[in-house]
């Protein structure tokens, strides 16, 4: 019965990261994207949060172990990222996924790693994470690759004269109004 | 949203791809997107190609993939590897869907793996693994291919370490293998994550012997001097699982580990104390606890827990230290902590006062404490309990009735229930204390909740008879019939009125549930499932045979025996055995398994002949057994009636079958067979068969109760046993008793020790046995039955003789 207490019972998958999160100085959630479904509701997932704020806030270690998964995790002034992975995760593996989303959103933030300047580049912020981790599969470690594809114009992208959010909320409309035509 | 697609803003045109992705969950119709997308996918802008094809793929089903069947293998082996890494991925996630489709995709994929991009090597090699990785044949070749040509991305690598450890688990293959040569040889990968990778893949391999480890740990402890703390807390917590199996090989580490006790991120420190408790010597645990109390506070609850379990392990180890241990255990039962941190801490407390009578009365006196202010009600019920057991063994019972009569006071109903019971045990075994206790018993009469009240007036009623017998049967030990057996048995009673009472001995023991042996002590994220009641083997066997009707007039299934095989391992037919003991009888089912795919069994029975007066009365043929599946057949034997101490027997069995031969490829059998047969090993029935095992707590009471009208005494000489401990052994196997009082561990360096078994005999007659053994020039052993039924008591000795 020995070896089933060392065993790591996983089968090997490409599937590595169960969630990225930025959470604020008082805890509270910037971003927050969830691959499975192991925290299933908003609720558990913002008490998930709060709970590895509470553990990791006050420490500057970079890793640690809550609620059975590991919680690969960096700050910066006022912000706190957080990788979340299984326990059996390699942990380093993990800690790449964090230092290329650190690294490409410092490139794109022009080294301004703050609450205002991240959220005044929400969209640079969806789409870097939406290039580094697909569905929980690690896509690209190299943050060069990931400003690359990124591709945001900075200073002279056209100031449209609708902001983002309400793009997307027109385009919601639409898709919902072409439905039920 | 077409209309957004045709902006030329990349940004916005990238939102879109993320919205759509988030909708794919709730919007069903997305054809009207499906088309701008693929034309995306397929443009000349690179920048929007690989996220159109994450996208798209995150809408289309099966039907809609076979239409951009064409797209997605070019996307695959394009040049761009943003394109390819998309293809890849999204290829993965249709697996589950779509299986059929993403199959045909495996050349481009293996072309892909080629790339020179790590990521695209790493995503390639994931979906061509999980594409193959039901046909074991494929992955090994696919594995040789890759470790040979030497990957460049180590993310691969990591990949390549998990497959071949699998690999290397499924096969039980030796370690002497290229698999595990090619996870050893990238301990001196470049990269970290490779490296740790391997190390943590050798260590988890069971069987690993001292030397294939070493390279392993010696990796691992410089990982411990790593300036990144994410290296120290993975190196830190191998080497604690390495600790748990080969302390010695962790040793060399220990100068290592003690620098990170004072490491700042507290889960490396917790770690590395907890592994030196597992490697250190005695004399170091002093010192060490000393280091842990100082921080156990501000550790989180999941390594608190760990600490106690290391802690308990270390108590096993090092029995003279339970007063250093005990002292930090309750220090820390009454610091804050939730319910699982405290459940292990009383659990280790327990299990110190169980293997340490030195340590019981601290012991005992720290968990008094404990419950005068728990909040948990499972934890207080089970120190009651434990109260109840032992607190009347002490020298000074009385003083913990006052602790046990304050429960009933303060607390909830399911404690109170709980604190008469345990009263009700301190009456039963000191005579001086039962006025004081008959007392209180009649306060406790007047409770507001019917269970207390029930309690109290039913051990009011034993204690106050004052004999011994009826304390034993209703106050120590309980009942040991199977719960489900007893509802099935009250049910049948119910439904046929009879005159005769209802008669406990017609119910099945209780046999341990089949339970999940514990995985990784590691935390677990907390379970949401209820506990459902475990059915035992027995009940399962009961079922099974209940449905034939040949065996419904047998009675209640009294035992099932372990399989036993009857062929050796790579025969063409495997069978083993099963023996099923009922009252009268017994019934023998053979599982059979056809393992040539060229052959169709048909009427198979197993002929048996037996040595002595068994009587073969019938014979149910397993029908067919076609290449591969397992069938049954069974043979019901009559038990002797005209000697009752002929117990043990010697059945030689033969297979007896008619074969069909077969066409191997398409399992279509020959119009006309022939009879056949196929010996087996012989099949012993002993007098274990007879006997089903019984835990009695308390069997002092037990030996009581039974009396002494049927006590038969016989002295043996164990000629070819050196040992006591090999004697305790094999009179608990040979005998299939349950040991009691924990007498099945021999104290070291003594010369004589007693052993109490305990069991029920067909037919339900309990049966004891109390053997005195002495270890001299060889063992002696001087043996003596109580039973409820002479022959019993002659079985017994007879079968030891």
């Amino acid at each position: 019965k020995e070896h089933l207490i060392l065993r790591k019972g996983t089968e090997p998958s490409l599937y590595t990261v169960k969630a990225v999160l930025i959470l604020d100085n008082d805890g509270d959630r910037l971003y927050a994207k969830y691959y499975d479904d192991t925290y299933p509701t908003v609720k558990e997932q913002k008490a998930f949060e709060k709970n590895i704020f509470n553990k990791t806030h006050r420490t500057d270690s970079e890793i640690a172990l809550l609620e059975g998964l590991t919680v690969v995790y960096k700050s910066n002034i006022d912000l706190f990222f957080y990788v979340i992975g299984s326990s059996h995760e390699n942990e380093l593996m993990l800690m790449a996924v964090l230092n290329c989303l650190f690294d490409s959103l410092s490139q794109m933030l022009r080294k301004n790693v703050e609450r205002r300047a991240l959220l005044e580049n929400m969209e640079g912020l969806f789409l870097a994470v939406d290039e580094i981790v697909d569905g929980g599969v690690i896509l690209e470690s190299d943050p060069q690759q990931v400003v690359h594809r990124v591709a945001l114009r900075g200073d002279d992208v056209p100031l449209t004269e609708q902001t983002v959010t309400q793009v997307l909320q027109s385009a919601k409309e639409q898709i919902k109004w072409s439905l039920l035509r | 949203m077409t209309r957004l697609f045709q902006s030329n803003d990349q940004t916005l045109r990238r939102m879109c791809y993320l919205t759509i992705k988030e909708m794919a969950n709730i919007s069903e119709d997305v054809i009207i997107v499906t088309s701008s997308l693929t034309k995306d996918m397929t443009g000349k802008e690179d920048v929007y190609r690989g996220p159109a094809i994450r996208a798209l793929c995150r809408i289309t089903d099966t039907t809609m993939l076979q239409a951009i069947e064409r797209y997605m293998k070019q996307a695959i082996v394009d040049k761009v590897p943003s394109v390819s890494s998309s293809a890849l991925v999204s290829s993965l996630h249709m697996v589950k869907m779509s299986y059929d489709v993403v199959k045909r995709w495996v050349n481009e994929a293996q072309e892909a793996a080629s790339s020179d991009n790590i990521m695209v090597q790493y995503h390639a090699l994931g979906l061509l693994y999980h594409l193959r990785k039901n046909d074991r044949l494929a992955v090994t070749k696919m594995l040789n291919k890759f470790t040979k040509s030497g990957l460049k991305s180590p993310f691969a690598y990591c990949m390549l370490i998990r497959i071949a450890s699998k690999l290397l688990d499924e096969t039980e293959g030796g370690h002497d293998s290229p698999l595990f040569d090619f996870i050893e040889s990238c301990l001196r990968n470049k990269n970290e994550m490779v490296v740790y990778e391997a190390a943590s893949a050798i260590v988890h391999m069971p069987n690993c012997t001292a030397r294939e480890l070493a390279p392993a740990v010696s990796v691992l402890q410089l990982f411990c001097s790593s300036p990144k703390a994410a290296l120290r807390y993975a190196a830190v917590r191998t080497l604690n699982k390495v600790a748990m199996k080969h302390p010695s090989a962790v040793t060399a580490c220990n100068l290592d580990l003690e620098n990170l006790i004072t490491d700042s991120n507290r889960s490396i420190a917790t770690l590395a104390i907890t592994t030196l408790l597992k490697t250190g010597s005695e004399s170091s645990v002093d010192r060490l606890m000393k280091q842990i109390s100082s921080f156990v506070s501000e550790i989180s609850d999941e390594f608190k827990v760990v600490v106690v379990q290391a802690i308990s392990a270390l108590c096993q180890k090092y029995p003279r230290k339970h007063s250093v241990m005990m002292n930090f255990l309750s220090n820390m039962l009454r610091d804050d902590g939730g319910f699982e941190y405290k459940r292990a801490i009383v659990d280790c407390i327990i299990s110190i006062i169980e293997e340490n009578p030195e340590s019981k009365e601290t012991g005992l006196a720290h968990l008094c404490e404990f419950i005068e202010d728990c909040e948990h009600t499972v934890l207080a019920t089970k120190i009651l309990h434990l109260l109840g057991k032992e607190g009347p063994r002490t020298p000074q019972p009385s003083k913990y009735i006052r602790f046990i009569f304050n429960r009933v006071v303060l607390e909830s109903e399911a404690v109170r229930a709980a604190a008469v019971s345990a009263l009700a045990k301190f009456g039963a075994q000191n005579d001086d204390l039962l006025p004081s206790v008959l007392v209180l018993m009649q306060r406790c009469m007047m409770d507001s909740d019917d269970e207390v009240r029930d309690r109290a007036t039913f051990y009011m009623n034993v204690l106050q008879q004052k004999q011994k017998a009826l304390n034993a049967a209703y106050i120590f030990n309980g009942l040991s019939v199977s719960i489900p057996g007893l509802e099935k048995s009250l049910h049948q009673y119910t439904l046929e009125p009879s005159e005769k009472p209802f008669d406990m001995k017609s119910v099945p023991l209780a046999t341990t549930p089949i339970t999940e042996p514990k995985t990784e002590i590691a935390p677990v994220a907390t379970s949401k499932l209820p506990e459902k009641l475990a059915r035992s083997r027995q009940d399962i066997y009961q079922e099974q045979l209940a449905a034939i009707p040949e065996f419904q007039s047998l009675g209640p299934l009294f035992k099932s025996s372990e399989p036993v095989q009857l062929t050796e391992a790579e025969t063409e037919y495997v069978v083993r055995c099963v023996k099923h003991t009922f009252a009268r009888h017994m019934v023998f089912q053979f599982d059979c398994t056809n393992t040539l795919n060229d052959q169709l069994l048909q009427k198979v029975v197993v002929q048996m002949e037996p040595s002595e007066a068994y009587e073969v009365i019938h014979y149910i043929p397993a029908p067919s057994l076609p290449y591969s599946q397992p069938g049954s057949c069974y043979s019901l034997v009559r038990l002797p009636d005209d000697d009752p101490t002929a117990v043990s027997c010697t059945f030689s069995c033969t297979m007896k079958y008619l074969v069909r031969d077969c066409d191997p490829n398409t399992g279509e059998p020959d119009d006309d067979g022939y009879d056949d047969e196929y010996v087996l090993e012989d099949l012993e029935v002993t007098v274990a068969d007879h006997i089903q095992k019984i835990l009695k707590p308390n069997f002092g009471a037990a030996w009581d109760e039974v009396g002494d009208e049927f006590e038969k005494e016989e002295t043996f000489a164990l000629a070819s046993v050196r040992t006591l401990d090999e004697a305790v052994g094999n009179i608990i196997s040979f005998l299939g008793m349950q040991p009691c009082e924990r007498s099945d561990k021999v104290p070291e360096n003594k010369n004589s020790h007693v052993l109490f078994l305990a069991g029920v005999f067909r037919g339900g007659h309990d049966v004891l046995v109390r053997a005195r053994l002495a270890l001299a020039d060889g063992v002696t052993m001087q043996v003596t039955v109580r039973s409820s039924e002479e022959t019993v008591v002659d079985v017994i000795l007879a079968s030891v003789g």
